[in-house]
């Protein structure tokens, strides 16, 4: 299991970690009791059991996350922005925990573990300055023919539900769920199935950067099980299906039509410099009307 | 006339007596042909089985000409051409070129603005002050305005070259027909890509209209196709493989049974979709401004709209004054002839919306909910329905819940802006809103509350093409109009 990258001393019985799930702001086991075994990349050595979460847990997750929504999603943009660009300086202080796990979830090595710690780290900073920008960028005032003051802003969408990519285990998860927390919405996460352990470790640091319970809900578990609960839930208003299994997607789309969900399905180079658009697709436009007299 | 009260004269709050002569516009500047073919590559022709069905005039029953039913056969022939004529004309066309097309479109709506007008209102059966000083002038703003951008779409955000989605499968409802078409062909033409547009079965006219209009400004061939036919027509082209955005506008329903359909498929969708409005007025508004919001929010168009203001929430301390000034107003409504210039509410468009609306109110008072009308004489032919009132509505009831699409407004009472707003929000839809206040900051408190993609503040239902429109939840999602609009029909 993974004692090895942090090199304890050999004398000493190293002291392992639990995986669980991370559901509105608290880390419990699946309601389910179930766990799976995940293993390294390379060499297939057990690593950890990670929580199996169930169609429950998913809801539970739902719930959380509308209880979260009010609160974040109104917010100051500023404070977002500074609340993400605290988690990149939790993980910067962690980065070899992460590069370590990365290592043996991706099987690739120990430099191309750090730039990838690194490159999701300099995401989060690229997200923590979009809040209290995206509004200028995507909203503005517009002229009407007629005594109006009429302006446009983007609102974020609500409960988003996002199935992280099934290889990138920390920057692509980074990359998919900061455009998405970035603009107010709360976030329910279906982490890489096969690779789950960074993104539990990523839940450690969205627990203590002061960002508010729930806002981010992290599952580990069946990709398949969880995200046919989450695209067909009703209290969710979007779904990232760029990390689903190409095949499942289709399936998907059609269960969250029955809500009118919003489905994303976006670019999954995680190594680009990324757009505004994935942090777009989870805004609504808001236009206000008021009469100009005197 | 105005001094002579007679029988059937409404009292107004003057204490004066009125009566109006007939107003009625003349039918003359329309000349209807006794049948209609489909519009497709720049030429009108039957459909392929020679099928048709009648259009009707609601106000009357009268049927006014017959046009062609579209099949699969003429969907392939439509999307065909329309993806050749993206492919070799418009696509690779300079937007400074298809900018003045569109503009040419929207100078021959303006001269022949009558006209549509007139056809719009017998077509569709609303009062022609609407058709007249609404829906065409719109259609032809909305054409003016998207002409602007086809040239300069590298500043509008969405990088620096976007690019057209090809061949847009268009299909839109019967309440606003020709300027459903304008919001959903103009933007789409002015970015470069090609459209097939299917207007609704009870309003196919002033789309074919616009046909003529596009051929007499000389747009190539295949760059509009207009599709008459109902549901079937409507279904096989958004299906169909050749169409690489699917845009809708109509009733939730069908929204997601479309979106079923082409789940998994690489169609840009965007669908704007039903609504159930909350207007909320507060103690403090300005009460006989609010009453014609109110009006002017549930019986514009007869009520016919998605973003109808139809769930009025009133402040408990004004509750009784603003429904007794709102029934005192109602009673100077004048519903009858769509044609006569002084006619407020015309005629509910089918037979089929009249029952939908006839069984929803139906249900408002079976579950106890106190109904009202003025006393208005009603037509003794065409699809009529009175101006209603609903007080004593709670939330649980299907009027407070469920689209009504028709003049039936559901009044709700409230303590608190907090209330307000739970209330408001608590509806599956979310397109429009208004607030009546004259506290600023209480405006802007609601209006980022509130979710919903249109929010009026002490005013209601006003539109520009300037103005993005659309949904919040299931209200559908993708905005029509101004810059964002654009984004619809975009690789963005």
């Amino acid at each position: 299991m993974p004692d090895k990258p942090a090199q304890p001393d050999a004398a000493r019985l190293a002291v392992r970690k639990t995986y669980k799930l991370y559901v509105g702001g608290a880390f419990p086991r699946s309601e389910s009791g179930r766990s799976y075994q995940v293993r390294a990349a390379k060499g297939g050595e057990l690593l950890a059991f990670a929580a199996q979460a169930s169609r429950k847990d998913a809801r539970d997750a739902v719930e959380a996350a509308r209880a979260a929504f009010g609160a974040w999603s109104s917010a100051t943009a500023y404070n977002r922005g500074q609340v993400l660009y605290r988690a990149a300086e939790m993980i910067e202080g962690r980065a070899g925990q992460f590069a370590g796990e990365i290592l043996a979830a991706e099987g690739m090595s120990m430099t191309a573990a750090r730039r990838t710690v690194a490159a999701a780290i300099d995401r989060l900073v690229w997200y923590a300055g979009w809040p209290d920008k995206v509004a200028q960028v995507a909203g503005g005032a517009n002229q009407v023919a007629g005594p109006y003051f009429n302006f446009s802003v983007p609102e974020p969408t609500g409960v988003v539900a996002v199935i992280a990519p099934a290889e990138s285990s920390l920057l692509g998860l980074v990359s998919v769920v900061a455009p998405v927390i970035a603009t107010g919405n709360a976030a329910v996460v279906v982490a890489s199935e096969e690779r789950p352990l960074p993104a539990i470790t990523l839940s450690e640091v969205l627990a203590t950067c002061d960002l508010p319970g729930g806002v981010v809900n992290m599952l580990t578990g069946r990709t398949g099980e969880l995200a046919a609960v989450l695209a067909g839930h009703f209290d969710v208003n979007a779904i990232d299906i760029t990390g689903a299994a190409a095949g499942s997607r289709a399936e998907l789309a059609r269960l969250a039509a029955a809500n009118v969900k919003r489905v994303f399905l976006g670019e999954d180079d995680w190594a680009e410099t990324p757009t505004p658009r994935r942090m777009l697709a989870f805004t609504e436009t808001k236009t206000v009307w008021h009469p100009v007299g005197s | 006339m105005a001094d002579k009260a007679g029988e059937g004269a409404v009292a107004v709050t003057s204490g004066l007596d009125w009566q109006y002569a007939p107003a009625p516009e003349s039918r003359d500047v329309v000349a209807i042909a006794p049948r209609y073919g489909l519009f497709v590559n720049g030429e009108f022709t039957q459909a392929a089985s020679g099928r048709t069905f009648p259009t009707i005039n609601p106000a009357t029953e009268e049927e006014l000409t017959v046009v062609a039913q579209a099949g699969p056969a003429d969907v392939d022939r439509a999307v065909a051409a329309a993806r050749t004529a993206f492919e070799q004309v418009w696509g690779p066309m300079p937007g400074s070129e298809r900018a003045k097309y569109l503009y040419r479109i929207a100078r021959i709506i303006q001269e022949r603005s009558r006209e549509f007008a007139v056809l719009e209102s017998i077509d569709n059966g609303k009062p022609i002050k609407e058709t007249r000083d609404v829906d065409i002038p719109l259609a032809a703003a909305h054409f003016f305005y998207y002409a602007g951008w086809a040239d300069k779409l590298s500043y509008a955000g969405f990088g620096p070259d976007p690019r057209p989605l090809g061949v847009a499968g268009q299909v839109i409802p019967w309440n606003f027909p020709l300027l459903m078409a304008a919001w959903k062909l103009a933007p789409a033409l002015a970015t470069g890509n090609t459209c097939v547009l299917k207007p609704a079965e009870t309003t196919p006219l002033t789309a074919l209209l616009l046909a003529e209009v596009c051929q007499q400004a000389d747009l190539p061939p295949g760059v509009v196709n207009v599709l008459t036919g109902a549901g079937g027509t409507g279904a096989a082209l958004v299906a169909h493989p050749g169409v690489d955005k699917v845009a809708f506008t109509g009733s939730t329903e069908v929204g997601i049974a479309i979106t079923e359909k082409i789940a998994g498929s690489a169609k840009k969708l965007t669908l704007e979709l039903g609504g159930k409005a909350a207007n909320v007025v507060f103690d403090d508004a300005p009460i006989d401004q609010a009453v014609e919001g109110i009006v002017n929010g549930i019986f514009f168009n007869q009520g016919q709209v998605c973003c109808a203001g139809s769930r009025l929430l009133v402040q408990e301390s004004v509750a009784e004054q603003v429904v007794d000034r709102l029934r005192r107003r109602l009673a100077t409504l004048r519903v009858g002839d769509p044609l006569d210039k002084n006619t407020d509410l015309g005629a509910i468009n089918s037979r089929r919306q009249l029952e939908k609306i006839t069984e929803l109110t139906a249900a408002g008072e079976a579950e106890g909910a106190e109904r009202w009308s003025p006393p208005c004489e009603l037509p003794s032919r065409g699809y009529w329905f009175a101006p209603t009132v609903f007080t004593g509505v709670s939330q649980a009831h299907r009027i407070a819940r469920e689209e009504i699409f028709g003049p039936v407004l559901s009044v709700l009472t409230f303590r608190t802006p907090q209330e307000a707003v739970a209330k408001a929000n608590n509806t599956p839809y979310g397109l429009s809103a208004g607030i009546w206040t004259e506290k600023g900051s209480r405006i802007l408190w609601m209006a980022q509350r509130l979710r919903a993609g249109v929010v009026w503040a002490n005013t209601f239902n006003v539109f520009d093409p300037a103005s993005p429109f659309g949904g919040y939840k299931e209200s559908g999602f993708g905005r029509e109009g101004g810059r964002h609009g654009l984004a619809a029909y975009l690789d963005a």
